[in-house]
């Protein structure tokens, strides 16, 4: 069998060897295959503690992958037709920040919708970039924001022509695309890089039935939440790069803080789910699409609820929407998304997973079984049979252009002093304010605070949503710069 | 030779019935189906390994789940049978002339064809001009239908399987629904003996009594379930399932049973102390 073909998984086969030879462990970590932790190991099971090893020369080292890793980061660079790829076991979250750190130094500026995941504006504070915020289109009715027109883009980068990177949400979690073959094309004619947060998109890559996957569309960056879409272990990734950026320079930023202690557990789950993949995608993505899009005619047929899909495509802010997402439309029965979901988990012992003022979504992937999703579906019925309300003041969602004072890291690291929340009205806000999931800042550090974006901030509190980020972990107070 | 056929009722509890030949062994779409020909149970139909009934007390389920609501409804014309591929619940239906439509909805079809072929005592009504089949999710069918039928019998498997979303809020949501406003659903409702299934028994309650105005259980006896001890949900809009009933009037149709009469009917919804309580707390 050749050793660079898909069907191989080099770190998996490394740990079985291992496991074969019979190693005695005087080295990390203390539970020596399980042993010394019973209780953990009857927990998790004998074969998951017997393969949470160290690094050692069989199995390569995460930090400076010469031979199995090395060989499995290659699998994946041709599995997703990359230049490079890297296995991250820091989540997209690293991954992402690697990407925001590789190009960008202090005071460098990338231009970026502001529908970011927080851990994009959390890079910016750690190397002290500067971000140049494109308005993301707002679905008025839908109340969430979508892509970047290409026409804003074109003007941020005419405004901006010293910005180092356009970034891209390649689906938001929502599902929505931008034009990102023309963004990538923009960026480049101006010598500017393309990163793609593609933690809702590792998919798109083994489909056509689907829209274009990042790397494919010109990135030179991706970044690519293998746990979610691709059934790898929670907290691991990859992240993909280009031609136009060095594997050595991207090497030296992830190791700034990556772990030198990466979980075998972790990347063996990266190994097969690549494998996996490659192998047998194209074939599970069928089954999720046809299962999505079975449950989007059912839920479009109780009535009210809107379970979104193609038929937004508007050419340009929707340039393109990923059918295996499920985003379900609640409003038109008087609930928000947060309520709908927080009736699904208390009443109906359904997870999923989010809910936000005005929708739902429910994560369908490989592991659904049509039962389940006729579960799902039985449910959304019953909550509208049952807790429909009319006459009931909803607020609607719009997007609230960002007043940008400066950027994240000096916001952040500034003098800055806690105030109640009420009267914070007018001052800069150092640090972040979001429901959590989505992760999406309300208030990122930097912001100017107004009382429309206090508003939201009431009513989302009040709906239910789980609100994240400041120091003051019940959102009383709010860190302001002096 | 000797061949014996075990199921677990626990971790540490088995049934074992001594099987003379297996008679039919497949794989539907959906579970492993098995008939073995046995001395003492005579034939035997066995899911994934579970046993649904034998030819022996199979008459005890289907009658239980069956004539109580029928006694206690003044006019049924409509009735729904979900699960039940084996028929016995229909035939119970079937004595009954005034019933003007049975349906049946049975996930898998190759229930009904096995138990047609290999259990012609318990099947034998599937072919009655009033039954019509359909081979869908009992989740789904139900989803659909509003203020349709008198009785809805809910003849499942556990609440592990291809059974599994009949036992859920949304479904007894969707037959409240689906039932006419003095309807009544009875259910299969495992049993408040083992632990495992005495949880399942009382998250089955909760949530009925979400559903339901009125939400009873009654008792029955069947020998080759575990404990031998099993109960049926009695789940209804307007009919308590003892008082008010008019007796006389079933006992005018003359029917001839082997287990129901209406003195046991009322004696099953007698239930002992400790199921009393599993159920009371859950009832809010």
């Amino acid at each position: 069998m050749e050793y660079y073909s898909q069907d191989r998984a080099p770190v998996l086969e490394a740990l079985e060897k291992m496991k074969r030879a019979r190693l005695v462990p005087f080295d990390v970590p203390g539970h020596k295959r399980g042993r010394g932790n019973p209780e953990l190991t009857e927990f998790l099971g004998e074969q998951c503690l017997s393969v949470d090893v160290n690094s050692m020369k069989m199995l390569d080292n995460l930090c400076h992958p010469v031979s199995v890793i090395k060989d499995a980061e290659r699998l994946a660079a041709d599995a997703f037709g990359a230049a490079h790829a890297f296995f991250m076991v820091g989540g997209t979250t690293s991954a992402v920040q690697a990407m925001v750190m590789t190009a960008c130094k202090q005071g460098d500026k990338i231009i970026i919708p502001r529908n970011v995941h927080r851990s994009a504006i959390n890079a910016m504070i750690l190397c002290g970039a500067v971000p140049v915020y494109v308005n993301p289109q707002m679905d008025s009715m839908l109340g969430i924001s979508l892509g970047m027109s290409v026409a804003d883009v074109e003007q941020a980068i005419k405004d901006n022509p010293d910005a180092k990177a356009v970034f891209v949400n390649n689906p938001t979690y929502y599902g929505i695309c931008s034009d990102i073959k023309s963004i990538a094309k923009l960026a480049h004619d101006n010598g500017m890089l393309l990163l793609a947060d593609e933690a809702h998109g590792s998919h798109l890559y083994f489909s056509d039935k689907l829209p274009v996957a990042a790397m494919h569309a010109g990135a030179d960056m991706a970044a690519l939440s293998m746990h979610k879409s691709g059934g790898s272990l929670t907290q691991s990734s990859i992240l993909l790069i280009g031609d136009r950026v060095s594997e050595g320079y991207v090497h030296q930023i992830i190791n700034l803080t990556q772990t030198t202690s990466a979980s075998y557990l972790l990347l063996a789950s990266l190994d097969v789910s690549r494998r996996n993949m490659a192998l047998r995608g194209r074939e599970m993505i069928d089954k999720i699409i046809d299962q999505v899009e079975y449950a989007r005619d059912e839920i479009n047929a109780i009535g009210d609820y809107y379970a979104y899909s193609r038929e937004l495509i508007n050419g340009d802010s929707i340039f393109d929407f990923d059918i295996t997402k499920l985003s379900v439309y609640t409003r038109s029965i008087g609930l928000a998304g947060i309520e709908v979901y927080d009736l699904l988990r208390d009443e109906y012992d359904i997870q999923t997973e989010f809910g936000d003022i005005a929708n739902l979504l429910a994560y369908v992937s490989v592991g659904d079984r049509l039962k389940d999703i006729e579960r799902l579906v039985s449910a959304l019925a019953e909550i509208r049979r049952n807790y429909r309300q009319t006459g009931r003041k909803m607020l609607k969602a719009e997007y609230i252009n960002p007043q940008v004072v400066c950027g994240p890291q000096e916001a952040f690291y500034g003098e800055k002093e806690s105030l109640p929340i009420d009267k914070t009205v007018g001052r800069v806000c150092s640090e972040f304010v979001m429901c959590y999931p989505p992760g999406i800042p309300i208030l990122a550090p930097g912001e100017r605070i107004t009382e429309e974006i206090l508003q939201y901030i009431r009513y989302a509190k009040k709906k239910g949503c789980s609100m994240t980020g400041p120091e003051d972990m019940d959102i009383k107070f709010l860190n302001v710069m002096k | 030779m000797e061949l014996w056929y075990t199921e677990k009722h626990t971790e540490n509890v088995s049934l074992s019935i001594k099987v003379d030949k297996q008679i039919y062994s497949g794989k539907s779409e959906f579970q492993r189906i098995d008939i073995f020909e046995s001395k003492e149970f005579g034939r035997i139909m066995v899911l994934d390994g579970y046993l649904m009934l034998t030819e022996k007390d199979e008459f005890i389920y289907h009658e239980m789940i069956t004539h109580v609501a029928m006694c206690v409804h003044p006019d049924p014309k409509r009735v729904l049978v979900i699960g039940g591929g084996d028929g016995g619940t229909v035939r119970e239906l079937t004595k009954y002339d005034f019933i003007e439509k049975i349906d049946l909805v049975e996930i898998d079809e190759e229930v009904v064809d096995v138990s047609k072929k290999y259990l012609h005592s318990t099947a034998l009504k599937l072919d009655d001009p009033r039954v019509t089949c359909y081979y869908e999710d009992g989740l789904k069918f139900i989803r659909r239908v509003h203020d349709e039928y008198d009785i809805i019998i809910v003849d499942s498997t556990d609440p592990f399987g291809p059974g599994e979303g009949l036992f859920t809020r949304e479904f007894y949501g969707n037959c409240y629904k689906a039932l006419h406003d003095d309807g009544i659903m009875v259910n299969q409702h495992e049993s408040p003996f083992y632990e495992g299934d005495a949880e399942a028994m009382q998250r089955a309650h909760k949530r009925i009594c979400m559903s339901f105005p009125i939400s009873k259980v009654y008792q029955v006896h069947i020998p080759t379930y575990p404990s031998g001890h099993w109960l049926f949900g009695f789940a209804s809009k307007k009919y308590h399932p003892v008082k008010g009933v008019n007796w006389d009037r079933w006992k005018n149709f003359g029917l001839k049973l082997k287990y129901y009469n209406t003195a046991l009917h009322a004696g099953a919804f007698a239930l002992p102390n400790y199921v009393e309580e599993l159920l009371r707390d859950v009832e809010s």
